[in-house]
């Protein structure tokens, strides 16, 4: 009762007397809604010159239109279609060797009674994410150099050594390794808090009734934890055609341009080092319209087989 | 029966112990091995005689990875700038979260939808350098600190945190007389303390390790972030390898200091970052 007489009370508050109580909130509000409006919203508009013909001196606004010129030439070239079909092999890889990693680490980690082993792995596992991609890079080198660690190893073991950084189709390897080192940690550590959500009178039921450990992992434990998997899944499907800038530029180098060519760092190579606005914007739409279509379609697929969305 | 079945299952600690101990061994040995590189000698490491332990130790190449050219002046200078961004991200977080928090602030879902909307809609890398072009700030500090200052998501979550206050504190604050912004320095904010926290080191790290913006906005070397120093330095090795030069134009040791070097933030503050970003996750999560 109480509460509806003071939200009636709200509503006929007039206009002036509402804004002498909250005017200091819009005033607070201005500063990051004109800052969202210049920087994030503007640039798109920006995006315009995809169909344009950019020219320095005409600027955005008065540059001709060309229609779909830039993205036919796209289409047409084939350093476009190698970095897309990088972009989603390498996205790929790291869907199928990277997703399930941490899902199972996770699994067997929480099996774990040994609060110590538990606790130093966590730790561990996560400190990766936090180094940029410039230190994993260097790191990568002195590992997998031909005077590295691994080819050290390999040599040892008298086998012929490996040039994972300069062939391209070993390098991939060493770049999906890269994604799970950085990685693994972080979604890990979302996976345990999940895990520990669960309910553990399941299990011990389970246990009564017989079930072995594989089994109660597999029948008891994993459905419960269904839900995390599945926002986790969506969210990187989600994202299999844009791709992080820093780590595939990198990580790679210019031997293996032909499989570390990926969207980002051939916007920024024919973009802002060749200097060509319009092709190099008209790349980069494709890559958004087609990575808002990919959301909003894994979300709805997710959606209709019952699985929480994430939107 | 029982007793088989502790036996298995102390067979199955033993296992998985040893596996996690082993997991844990291995994801540390690129650290290792970069720490021991830094501290090795020279000739040490050109005999490959350095494994998972400095040989010949010495921390010469610290020494000389710090006289070396930018590499201490862009490092404290990458040290101020990640704090002045970090402070100014968090203003513009809250300034936005907090009234975004009312329940009953007018036009509030509007504007939230318009912060909602940037997370899925992205210009792409040109159009928002011409953006930052057109405010002339290419190749000053501000193209560093103003085109990353507030994220969505982070809005998100500090607001969050706001709504999460009980509403009771803030009819008390009004009937003391407090206006808005006394009650959210004297009120809210010291009670958000853990997420302001989470955020702050959510925009420290992310300042630190980005090399992106680096790359996109910057010439002058002067600007150079620490991470743009270090990409040079490993490159500068990369392609003389690649092009069979036999002489490195910097030694593996200086480089491997370098490294440790750029990583020792992130250390120093990982206890803090792991108590906070794990509660991050959290608070995203909830979200999600």
């Amino acid at each position: 009762m109480k509460e509806k007489t003071t939200k009636e009370k709200m509503r006929k508050i007039p206009f002036k007397v509402y804004l002498r109580n909250t005017w200091q909130l819009y005033l607070m509000l201005l500063i990051p809604v004109v800052y969202m409006l210049l920087f994030r919203y503007k640039p798109m508009i920006g995006g315009i010159i995809a169909f344009k013909k950019f020219n320095v001196f005409a600027g955005i606004w008065n540059s001709p239109w060309v229609g779909l010129a830039n993205f036919k030439e796209a289409f047409g070239s084939k350093d476009f279609w190698n970095a897309l079909k990088n972009t989603l092999i390498l996205n790929a890889g790291d869907l199928v060797i990277g997703f399930p990693i941490p899902v199972f680490l996770a699994v067997f980690l929480f099996e774990i009674r040994n609060i110590h082993i538990r606790k130093a792995t966590q730790t561990i596992l996560y400190l990766p994410h936090f180094l940029s991609w410039v230190i994993i890079a260097g790191i990568i080198t002195q590992l997998f150099s031909t005077s590295g660690l691994v080819n050290d190893l390999i040599r040892k073991a008298g086998f012929t050594e490996i040039n994972f950084l300069s062939t391209p189709f070993v390098w991939r390897f060493v770049y999906w390794f890269s994604g799970v080192w950085q990685s693994a940690g972080y979604s890990l550590i979302i996976y345990l808090a999940a895990l520990s959500a669960t309910d553990p009178s399941l299990g011990e039921a389970a246990y009564i009734d017989g079930a072995t450990r594989l089994q109660r992992i597999a029948y008891v434990t994993i459905p419960q934890i269904r839900a995390t998997i599945s926002i986790m899944l969506i969210m990187q499907l989600g994202k299999i055609v844009s791709i992080d800038f820093d780590r595939p530029y990198m990580i790679g180098n210019t031997l293996v341009k032909s499989a570390s060519d990926v969207i980002s760092t051939y916007v920024y190579s024919v973009g802002l080092q060749a200097g060509r606005f319009d092709f190099a914007t008209a790349v980069g739409l494709f890559q958004s319209v087609v990575g808002i279509v990919m959301i909003l379609s894994v979300n709805k697929i997710s959606k209709k087989m019952g699985e929480e969305g994430i939107m | 029966m029982s007793e088989l079945r502790s036996k298995a299952d102390k067979r199955f600690q033993f296992f998985w112990n040893i596996f996690f101990v082993v997991i844990s061994i291995v994801a540390l040995i690129p650290i290792i091995r970069v720490v021991s590189m830094s501290f090795s000698s020279k000739d040490a490491i050109l005999g490959g005689r350095v494994f998972l332990y400095p040989v010949q130790f010495t921390a010469e190449a610290y020494g000389r990875a710090f006289k070396s050219g930018s590499f201490l002046t862009s490092f404290l200078y990458s040290i101020f700038l990640m704090l002045g961004s970090t402070v100014v991200c968090l203003i513009m977080t809250v300034m936005a979260a907090y009234p975004l928090s009312k329940k009953n602030l007018k036009g509030g879902t509007v504007i939230m939808t318009l912060f909602v909307l940037t997370m899925y809609l992205d210009p792409g890398i040109i159009p928002k350098y011409l953006n930052v072009r057109d405010f002339k700030m290419i190749d000053t500090v501000w193209a560093l600190i103003i085109p990353e200052a507030l994220s969505a998501y982070n809005m998100i979550i500090m607001c969050t945190a706001f709504k999460g206050l009980d509403s009771s504190l803030y009819e008390a604050a009004k009937i003391d007389g407090c206006n808005e912004i006394q009650t959210l320095f004297k009120v809210a904010l010291p009670l958000v303390y853990p997420t302001l926290a989470t955020l702050a080191l959510f925009y420290a790290v992310g300042r630190w390790n980005r090399l992106s913006d680096v790359l996109y906005y910057v010439n002058s070397s002067g600007l150079y972030t620490v991470q743009m120093v270090l990409k040079q330095l490993i490159e500068s090795v990369a392609i003389s390898q690649q092009e069979g030069i036999a002489t490195q134009l910097v030694a593996d040791n200086i480089k491997s200091a370098s490294i440790v070097i750029s990583m020792t933030p992130m250390l120093i503050a990982y206890p803090f970052i792991q108590k906070y970003f794990t509660k991050g996750i959290m608070l995203g999560a909830v979200k999600g």
